[in-house]
């Protein structure tokens, strides 16, 4: 018998740790909004009109429903059923895929338009408008990013799950996921309103 | 070791969570269409709060969580409301 040394309470806390430097991450980006916003609010309200508003919904309806399924397949794996937790992991990245292809007919739509950082037809409708965009972009490109990370490694914690290197007793990789996944949520939860629904 | 493992969380409560996200996605979206002048921000960070915090208590387990968890949030929300705060106080000042 070997002994064997793990602290999944320290590794949980070690994440906790690494989503606040997350939350200090995509903080920059929202307080550059709100100077942004304070600065330039009727152009910042034009802006959020050419977006689309059913894009921005159907999206925040996906990531909350993914965030649901994963976070089922941690209750899964607790109780010992592999088989649904399985399923409730491929649900998710089946979720993350249908945000992504949402996001990209949504740029192209917008890039099709014109509205791009540095295009021409952006610099004509002044540096309000400008700056919204620019944001809009590096917010949720970095989001997005985060949305494929993510995805990727569930799918990881999916494929140890199936070969019983996550289980029952032992699925604090499977947790770490589910946490990372739920602050990829936390930060839809503040783009969508922001960015989406400036009346 | 029987510390370190949390007891599995009922479907139940989950599925009643995710309504209430719903729920809440779908009001701040009516709410925005009214013009409620500057309240409209606030309106809308209001319910991203409220939406942040069941996840963070529900599906992210804190509620789950030892004290040292909550005061890691709590020390993270200080250091970003001085951060935000500071940034204010040149931004409006100028």
């Amino acid at each position: 018998m070997t002994i064997e040394h793990r602290d999944d309470t320290g590794a949980r806390f070690g994440m906790w740790l690494f989503l606040y430097t997350e939350v200090i991450l995509f903080s920059g980006l929202f307080i550059l909004y709100a100077i942004s916003l304070s600065k330039f609010p009727e152009q910042f309200s034009a802006a959020s009109h050419k977006l689309n508003i059913y894009f921005g919904t159907v999206n925040t309806l996906v990531l909350l429903t993914s965030s649901l399924t994963f976070a089922l397949a941690v209750s899964a794996i607790q109780m010992g059923r592999k088989k649904q937790c399985l399923r409730f992991c491929w649900a998710t990245i089946g979720l993350a895929v249908v945000f992504l292809i949402n996001k990209y007919f949504e740029w192209s739509a917008e890039i099709a338009h014109g509205i791009y950082p540095g295009s021409e037809t952006l610099a004509e409708m002044g540096p309000g408008i400008t700056s919204f965009f620019n944001l809009y972009y590096l917010t949720t490109g970095l989001h997005g990013l985060h949305v494929l990370i993510g995805a990727t490694l569930i799918a990881v914690v999916a494929v140890l799950t199936v070969k019983d290197r996550v289980t029952s007793d032992r699925y604090t990789l499977l947790e770490n996921s589910a946490l990372y996944w739920h602050l990829v949520d936390l930060v839809w939860i503040f783009v969508f309103p922001l960015y989406y629904l400036i009346l | 070791m029987s510390e370190q493992t949390h007891k599995a969380v009922p479907y139940r409560t989950f599925i009643l969570i995710w309504v209430a996200l719903l729920t809440l996605t779908l009001t701040t979206v009516a709410v925005s269409r009214i013009d409620l002048g500057a309240l409209n921000i606030w309106a809308a960070l209001l319910i991203a709060s409220l939406k942040s915090s069941l996840v963070i208590f529900v599906f992210m387990h804190l509620r789950q969580e030892s004290k040292l968890f909550k005061l890691g949030l709590t020390a993270m929300l200080v250091i970003l409301a001085v951060f935000i705060g500071l940034t204010f106080t040149d931004v409006l000042y100028r």
